[in-house]
């Protein structure tokens, strides 16, 4: 089992003639993932790899081949629009990995979104990962292996960082999902910790979090409320100093809300396990398996 | 971006809100003269600076006479407002007040919508109300894709004002504000304080917009408006080449890939007992010559005394960044130990790469994270 993505899911990439989208769909086809359709304004009727057809618009791609799921690979300007577009053509799960997406375009397309019932996960995001069955996006199929944990980080390379450390020691995934580095973003750490909560073959649940915001303090709160499973839990940027921007546009320290100090506070009175340091991941989550 | 007040007010004007008259000097006859155009007697003489809390550090003050305001401005312009030299100031003229409020708009991240903000107690820093007074804060949450609209500034303005007149006018003024705020592509708008004059007129007295730096690629006129002389030169030029860098005080250079990443590293050198000198982020798809931009950087910093390459290929190649850092270390002499952790994409290659010119690569990033530590320690003299 898994969550968000698994064998039936059916792949149209938006963006798939790009630089970035088409090395990423290589990839994804590569670890068996269904890419049933492409979408380039202007390239309708063509293949891509002479196998994958290309569509002018989401919604020929979306009536002609039944795809449920949607990844963006478009320039950050593009990338809301692709976003409305995707959502208007059906499909139920849209993965925006665009970095520098403007944050007044979110807030146009969220309310769009809750309206039509249609997930996003991003921007700004590397997607996510069930090792085995699918990927969408572009986390490194090699460093997952199938197992017992659920992933969910709002990072991209401290994520392989830290799956990378549990396959190490032979500790599986039953899905890894990156949230995104964005201050509004699609799904939240309380969407995928109810989505594992509910998914049978997930045993333990690992957070990577980060300052700004506070989306891990009311992550935590619903932890002690609703998770039965044990959770363990990371915060970076310990070390950053107040109103920076750390790279991501989400993480950034207003005033004196959104530290890492907070943020542990809450983790550690949800009864989560705080890692001190990335590879402790491992120690933490065998203890609980 | 932040903007300057003088800017911030110009976009104000530009929208239709009243902004008393107000001009830019750089030099004490500058302001003098500006002084004597405005012509209304007393000004105040403001710091441009992007710094909070100017009035307490002596950044702002009122002059008499346009030979006051020279006086005044050459004060000004000697100061360094929280490490930020005072190079502008702005003269405008001082106001008689009534009474002041609050108006604002940011991008909620909890609500994921605009939210106006409003309280009759301005002219104070607002996050110090909302600590002390919040019951003195009234929020809207507004639907972005219809804006703020007629009846929700009207009730917003109900909670400054009693009198309909002003009412009427703080409430166009909202709705202006708002758009200004979109137009901008702003994350965050305000006027504080917003007064009422003797004559019944409600005038924004400062302003201030923070840009969305996501929006500046489609805002050619709002990215003309950055002042580089504000910013620091290192930070200038890592965005030159494409890379996020922000100076800290420590001895520990790091260069990451990944934000996520590079915030972990960091936090791992100050668990081993070190202090990071800084967070640079090289991004995804690295080319070599972003390496050699970032190595620049980081060795410019005199207090660097190790240097930490922490890199997890996935889109990253490990290949690239090898690469750079032989290419940087031809280019000129690196005079502290290089640390070097990589891993992922193309690591043999890069293993290869480096121990063609005798360097050495890891692969675990606490074990590098520890040595990098243990060698600025030993002021950086022995890999």
């Amino acid at each position: 089992m898994s969550i968000f993505i698994n064998n039936d899911t059916k792949l149209v990439v938006q963006g798939i003639t790009g630089r970035d989208g088409s090395f990423h769909t290589k990839q994804m086809i590569a670890y068996g993932t269904k890419v049933v359709a492409g979408v380039t304004p202007g390239k309708g009727g063509q293949k891509f790899e002479n196998t994958v057809p290309i569509f002018n618009t989401m919604a020929e791609a979306v009536a002609a081949t039944g795809a449920n799921t949607s990844v963006i690979y478009v320039p950050a300007r593009f990338a809301v629009d692709a976003v409305f577009e995707a959502a208007d053509a059906g499909v139920k799960l849209v993965v925006c990995i665009s970095e520098g997406v403007p944050v007044l375009d979110m807030t146009r397309v969220m309310p769009f979104l809750k309206e039509k019932g249609v997930r996003l996960i991003g921007p700004n995001c590397p997607g996510l990962i069930s090792p085995g069955q699918a990927k969408v996006g572009i986390i490194p199929g090699q460093i997952c292996i199938p197992g017992p944990v659920g992933l969910v980080s709002r990072s991209g390379t401290l994520t392989y960082e830290v799956v990378y450390q549990l396959t190490r020691a032979k500790i599986g995934q039953t899905t890894c999902v990156g949230i995104g580095g964005d201050p509004i973003i699609g799904t939240n750490f309380i969407d995928c910790l109810q989505a594992f909560q509910d998914d049978p073959a997930t045993k333990a649940i690992v957070m990577m979090g980060e300052i700004g915001g506070t989306d891990e303090q009311n992550a935590a709160a619903f932890v002690k409320a609703k998770v039965k499973k044990p959770v363990v839990g990371f915060i970076a940027g310990q070390t950053a100093p107040p109103g920076r921007r750390m790279g991501h546009a989400g993480a950034i320290i207003s005033g004196s809300s959104g530290t890492a100090a907070e943020k542990i506070a809450a983790f550690e009175a949800a009864g989560i396990a705080v890692m001190k340091r990335p590879m402790d991941v491992v120690e933490l989550v065998k203890a609980r398996l | 971006m932040n903007l300057h007040e003088y800017q911030a007010r110009e976009l104000l004007r530009r929208a239709g809100i009243p902004v008393p008259p107000g001009e830019v000097a750089t030099t004490p006859a500058e302001a003098k003269a500006a002084a004597e155009r405005i012509g209304t007697g007393k000004v105040v003489v403001k710091a441009q600076v992007h710094a909070g809390g100017r009035g307490k550090a002596g950044g702002v003050k009122l002059a008499d006479t346009p030979e006051q305001a020279a006086d005044v401005a050459s004060k000004i312009l000697a100061l360094t407002i929280k490490g930020l030299r005072v190079e502008k100031v702005l003269i405008a003229p001082a106001a008689q007040i009534v009474s002041e409020a609050y108006i604002g708009v940011i991008v909620d991240r909890a609500s994921q919508s605009p939210v106006m903000m409003v309280s009759p107690a301005g002219g104070i820093d607002i996050e110090e109300v909302a600590a002390k007074t919040p019951e003195k804060i009234f929020r809207m949450r507004v639907d972005a894709r219809y804006g703020l609209l007629s009846h929700q500034a009207m009730e917003l303005a109900f909670h400054l004002y009693t009198d309909v007149a002003l009412v009427r006018q703080a409430a166009d003024i909202l709705q202006k504000l708002y758009r200004a705020f979109v137009d901008a592509g702003a994350s965050l708008a305000e006027i504080n304080p917003l007064v009422v004059t003797p004559k019944n007129e409600v005038v924004a007295l400062d302003a201030k917009i923070v840009v969305d730096d996501n929006e500046l690629e489609r805002k050619p006129a709002i990215e003309a408006l950055r002042d580089v002389s504000s910013e620091n030169p290192s930070e200038v030029k890592a965005r030159d080449a494409n890379l996020t860098y922000i100076k800290l005080d420590g001895n520990v250079g790091c260069i990451v890939n990944g934000a996520g990443l590079a915030m972990a590293t960091m936090d791992l050198v100050k668990y081993y007992g070190g202090e990071p000198a800084n967070f640079l982020d090289i991004g995804g798809s690295s080319n070599p010559d972003k390496v050699v931009a970032a190595l620049q950087i980081v060795t410019a910093d005199p207090n660097v005394k190790a240097i930490l390459f922490n890199i997890f290929g996935g889109i990253t190649r490990c290949d690239d960044v090898a690469n750079g850092i032989v290419a940087a270390t031809k280019q000129f002499t690196v005079k502290v130990p290089i640390v070097i952790r990589l891993t992922g994409t193309n690591e043999q290659e890069a293993v290869r790469i480096l121990e063609g010119v005798g360097m050495k690569a890891m692969t675990d990033m606490d074990l590098a994270v520890q040595k990098a530590v243990e060698v600025a320690k030993k002021g950086g003299a022995a890999a």
